[in-house]
């Protein structure tokens, strides 16, 4: 197009200046412009050449970068009481139980990386940072591989990821609707349940969602512990789901959790300066059951929808309770068990508010030889049932950005204490879809 | 022990049940749905995973879905980071082979057109945009048949026995889309140069193929409700020019537009944001709707 254009100039300006030199032939005029044609393409065809270097230089290795999200969170922290003092009666609590401290603070901070690594294979790797005490821990939450063509409904995935049991577990905390783990969740797990292992998980080819999962771990993490020198833990997972019409959908799960020989070491408890450190050495198991249900106008989540959430667990244990460090040592042996459920209700009104209501409640009964040990460790509960009542507000001018407040009356202990949080969270960068 | 009689009940069960023939077809959108049902008629169960009601950039990854993509033979779907936001993990979550990415049993329309509003820059504060282009495509009967022409390869690729039929299929397919599309832009003449407003830049491709001349969008950048400050300079720039029409999309609020309407005098037309899979309808009845709403209001 461009050449025809400049060639009919030439054309022009070579007959007007043939115009003016009489002198030259019509052959000589017609060589001219096929030597000026020439000379022409040439040029037309290098920047093309060019452009195509450009496009090629494009494909360095910065192109096959995995996908990158950042995670920031930050919160306000106000309590009536201590919250040094928190305890969660008739659970010795460990893992990250611990409330945030009062005041301004940094959260999780979080930095994912994920990317197909080939055709057959997908990775994941979540960095979170965080400080405890004054000082900076790195923790590696997640760092797995997932297959893509095992085919059949089979997936495969191993290394160190969340647990599938529960159906809270398995989500990032950036995606929780409040801001702190339901109580059961802080009681058996600290927060969340996450081990290095294996994890076969099987879909299968039904209308109805089947999924069927188990999962084997290494065993040194909370709320299992010690040395194993091949499976320390593992679970077993059935997840059921499907929609009602076009506004309703659910999901609901079965799941058992069961690990022997563990040496388990709760977060220590300071007297005077001497800290025993409870420390349980048995066997245990978990049974939880969740339902979710979702309802959204036409199935337009983004306008309006609401979220039914409803989790119990249940966990029995059998073995030895000892306070390191206490001289002579004191230990008993310990019957455990303790249950508790949360339920929950998160409504989006419009595109950019939410609130949110939860509720919850744990129990135990806890028995042993040494009573005095039990109560040492916090497995006592002295006839006190914890429970919790929270309201959430959050706006979220897009999917990327966030800010929630929420009240907690929380009747842990027998101290009734009044919580506020103040939080954001902001995720910059390629963000994954969200689970269910 | 109990557990695991349970686990062995519903496996065995949901093996039983499995059988079913035909090719199982994925749609991530009610438009590619009924395209690929034209192509393939009965030969295919075909599923829509979205409706005209609903915003495919935000889909929840419900168990539904991953059992459907769980059985899915063919995968298609617009593309262009339209569906990122959940179709990653249905086909993490699907433990199905053959429809990951790089198979024959992934298919993405907007591979095979030439995009519109690709950004030169990318940056969040430009809300929800899409580095390879408006995903949109759908909204010009032009890209329908370069979409058909690839498609009905594919499904020739997948089920290679059967090829001679979905030829046969395409080939009165496109004579029928062509005819239609004579008419089509014969009715459309009128629209050539009317200035419209639109609520969020879902109808690129049609304006384009239309000839219209976008004065104003309602949202300040893609995937983002107008505040009414922006509303306001948004009344005060059309002061100007007024236009012909509002276009408003199905399955967003129409608060903004009917605002804005009150306010010009212009008329909004709300235009299904696709075809009606799953009431019957058909792309071709989609389009004669489409254009007959635009033509109301001349």
């Amino acid at each position: 197009m461009k050449i025809s254009v400049i060639r009919s100039t030439l054309l022009c300006v070579l007959c007007s200046q043939s115009i003016v030199a009489y002198g030259a032939t019509e052959e000589e005029l017609e060589k001219k412009i096929e030597s000026l044609e020439q000379r022409l393409t040439a040029i037309e065809e290098q920047p093309a050449s060019q452009e195509a270097n450009k496009a090629t230089s494009q494909f360095s290795d910065n192109s096959f970068n995995p996908a990158v999200s950042v995670i920031l969170e930050g919160v306000y922290a106000g309590y009536k009481n201590d919250p040094e003092n928190y305890e969660l009666p008739g659970y010795a609590l460990g893992g990250e139980a611990d409330l945030a401290p009062e005041g301004f603070s940094l959260g999780h901070s979080e930095i994912i990386l994920s990317s197909n690594i080939d055709d057959k294979f997908y990775g994941q790797f979540t960095l979170a940072i965080a400080e405890h005490d004054g000082e900076t821990e790195l923790e590696i939450e997640e760092a797995y591989f997932e297959t893509l063509s095992l085919d059949y409904g089979f997936t495969i995935r191993g290394g160190r990821f969340y647990s599938g049991i529960g159906y809270l577990n398995q989500q990032h905390r950036h995606a929780w609707d409040f801001y702190d783990a339901p109580l059961i969740y802080r009681g058996l797990f600290g927060n969340q349940y996450l081990d290095d292992g294996l994890r076969l998980s099987y879909v299968v080819p039904a209308d109805l969602y089947v999924e069927l999962g188990s999962e084997v771990f290494a065993g040194g993490k909370y709320p299992a512990g010690g040395n194993h020198s091949d499976v320390g833990s593992w679970t077993a997972f059935v997840n059921l789901g499907g929609d009602i019409g076009v506004s309703h959908s659910w999901q609901s799960g079965i799941s058992y959790w069961a690990a022997n020989d563990i040496e388990r070491e709760y977060g220590g408890h300071d007297h005077g300066g001497v800290g025993e450190v409870p420390q349980f050495t048995g066997d245990s198991q978990i049974i939880g059951f969740n339902a979710i249900y979702k309802w959204a106008p036409n199935g337009n989540y983004r306008e309006q929808n609401l979220k039914l959430q409803f989790e119990y667990f249940t966990r029995d244990e059998e073995g030895d309770l000892a306070l390191l460090n206490s001289s002579p040592l004191e230990n008993s042996s310990l019957n455990s068990k303790q249950d508790g459920w949360y339920a929950q209700a998160v409504w989006q009104f419009i595109r950019t508010w939410s609130v949110g209501l939860r509720l919850d409640m744990v129990d135990s009964d806890n028995s042993g030889s040494d009573v005095a040990v039990l109560e040492e460790a916090g497995l006592a509960n002295a006839g006190h049932e914890p429970k919790r009542a929270s309201i959430m507000a959050q706006w979220q001018p897009s999917e990327y950005s966030r800010i929630r407040l929420q009240y907690n009356r929380d009747e842990s202990y027998q101290v009734t204490d009044d919580q506020v949080y103040l939080q954001y969270t902001f995720s910059m960068g390629a963000h994954g879809a969200h689970q269910y | 022990m109990k557990f695991y009689r349970e686990i062995l009940f519903v496996l065995l069960l949901t093996v039983f049940t499995e059988v079913q023939a035909g090719i199982d077809v994925f749609a991530c959108e009610p438009e590619w749905a009924a395209l690929v049902k034209e192509l393939g008629g009965d030969r295919l169960n075909v599923y829509s995973a979205t409706t005209s009601m609903q915003d495919s950039h935000h889909i929840q990854a419900r168990p539904s879905l991953i059992a459907k993509a769980r059985r899915a033979d063919l995968l298609v779907c617009s593309g262009a980071e339209l569906e990122s936001g959940w179709l990653p993990l249905l086909l993490r979550k699907s433990g199905n082979a053959s429809i990951q990415p790089n198979q024959p049993g992934y298919f993405m329309a907007a591979d095979y057109i030439e995009k519109r509003d690709v950004p030169e820059k990318l940056d969040r504060s430009m809300g929800d945009v899409h580095a390879e282009g408006n995903p949109h495509i759908h909204t010009s009967p032009e890209n329908i048949l370069l979409v058909a022409d690839a498609l009905y390869e594919r499904l020739a690729e997948i089920d290679v026995e059967n090829r001679a039929d979905y030829l046969a299929r395409y080939q009165s397919f496109e004579k029928l889309w062509k005819q239609s599309l004579e008419q089509w832009k014969a009715k459309a003449a009128v629209l050539s140069g009317v200035n419209i407003v639109t609520h969020h830049t879902y109808w690129t491709y049609l304006n384009e193929w239309a000839g219209m001349h976008v004065l104003a969008t309602l949202e300040p950048v893609a995937g983002v409700s107008p505040s009414s400050s922006y509303l306001a300079k948004v009344k005060k720039q059309l002061s100007q020019q007024k236009p012909k029409m509002i276009l408003h999309v199905s399955y967003v609020s129409d608060r903004p537009s009917q605002w804005l309407a009150e306010q010009t005098g212009s008329p909004v037309v709300a235009l299904p944001a696709t075809v009606d899979f799953q009431g019957g309808q058909t792309l071709s009845q989609w389009f004669d709707d489409v254009i007959q709403r635009l033509l109301a209001v001349i």
